[in-house]
């Protein structure tokens, strides 16, 4: 049933979100640690787990696939509800404090990406 | 009007549906005829939200563009972080263990990497502008970082209002310049691999302009760009007020 999938995927995200939240805590951060990204690798490994053992038919991958597809208009709406007349109304410092780093980051990402490549093996490259 | 947006605020949800459907199909549209597919319409669609949310942000003076408008507050719900974090979870159905095993140590040196040079380029821009004492430039530093470690920063290294204030407005730029640079940049930086995606998540950082961004070039990198991106902002939050303010302060 589709519900199973959307159970599943919801079961990750809390998991996943609370770990995050916890850690948080532990390291006395105010926000969240990587909880999506534990959520995600719970999905992952406990998809793989019960996929072989059959235990996740297509039709409950429906309920996880549906969000999957819902993933660019969520992000449509995200980017709608931006404060982006803050942005563009708070003045030069802002706006270069927002652009200048930011095109500092992208230039190192060929460097680090080099630098990766040297450590794989060629087929790290190739998806 | 009274019985429309009454009716309208009880269905937010659904609301937002219909007006996210309307915006993708205007922007599959200008994306077919305008740009004759040179642009995908996703990209179209998610830079048509930021416009609507400039227009409206200017014209309500409130923080949740399109979602202060009467009648279309369900798009903060469905725009919201729940909705987002929830879609970007299911986006890792498809995503290989094996590979984010790979690039997993790259993937944490540019989690380092991303946030000791947005902190550095936005301190130094701040002090370029006349901040020199160590919570504003730590505050602004922060602000480079993303949006919520400028604010977190600020507050714990008690910066003045204004100066948080800024540090989000930074953070905030940075996110709607790496959702419309992305796709433009991308094929200079060879992101259209998930090792790079990652390295890409982690360097920049913030969730909202990676996500969005990766959505516009390659929804297929998605989960990798996120997976790295979400420690970001923690990270952020425990070095900026701590080791790099507390390095700051004995520079100066």
């Amino acid at each position: 049933m589709v519900i199973y999938g959307v159970t599943f995927l919801g079961a990750c995200y809390i998991i996943g979100q609370l770990i995050g939240d916890y850690l948080a805590k532990l390291l006395g951060v105010q926000a969240n640690v990587g909880g999506v990204g534990f959520a995600m690798l719970l999905l992952i490994v406990f998809h793989d787990f019960l996929h072989k053992r059959h235990f996740f038919p297509a039709e409950s991958e429906k309920g996880v696939l549906f969000w999957s597809q819902m993933y660019i208009p969520v992000i449509v709406a995200m980017s709608a509800t931006q404060n982006a007349a803050l942005a563009i109304n708070s003045g030069v410092l802002a706006l270069l404090a927002g652009i200048i780093p930011v095109l500092m980051c992208f230039a190192c990402i060929p460097l680090i990406s080099k630098l990766s490549n040297k450590n794989l093996s060629a087929d790290g490259n190739s998806l | 009007m009274e019985i429309l947006y009454k009716f309208l605020d009880k269905n937010a949800l659904i609301v937002a549906f219909v007006t996210v459907g309307g915006i993708m199909y205007l922007g599959e549209l200008i994306s077919t005829y305008v740009l004759r597919k040179k642009i995908p319409g996703s990209a179209v669609a998610i830079f048509l939200g930021l416009v609507f949310a400039y227009v409206a942000g200017n014209n309500s003076g409130g923080e949740k563009g399109l979602a202060d408008i009467k009648g279309f507050s369900g798009m903060s719900l469905l725009g919201g972080s729940m909705f987002r974090d929830f879609a970007i979870v299911s986006t890792a159905m498809g995503a290989s263990f094996l590979l984010i095993k790979r690039t997993g140590w790259v993937g944490v040196l540019s989690l380092f990497l991303g946030i000791f040079v947005s902190f550095i380029g936005g301190m130094a821009l701040a002090w370029m502008f006349g901040y020199h004492d160590a919570k504003s430039l730590a505050t602004i530093g922060a602000g480079a970082c993303t949006f919520i470690v400028g604010p977190v920063t600020g507050a714990a290294v008690q910066a003045s209002s204004d100066v948080i204030a800024l540090s989000i407005a930074a953070g905030v730029v940075k996110s709607i310049l790496v959702t419309i640079g992305t796709p433009w940049l991308a094929p200079f930086i060879g992101l259209n691999n998930p090792n790079t995606a990652m390295i890409y998540g982690g360097m920049l950082g913030t969730t909202s302009g990676v996500s969005a961004g990766l959505a516009a070039t390659d929804p297929a990198l998605v989960p990798y760009g996120a997976l790295t991106a979400t420690f970001y902002t923690g990270l952020g939050c425990l070095l900026c007020p701590s080791v790099l303010y507390l390095l700051l302060e004995k520079l100066l």
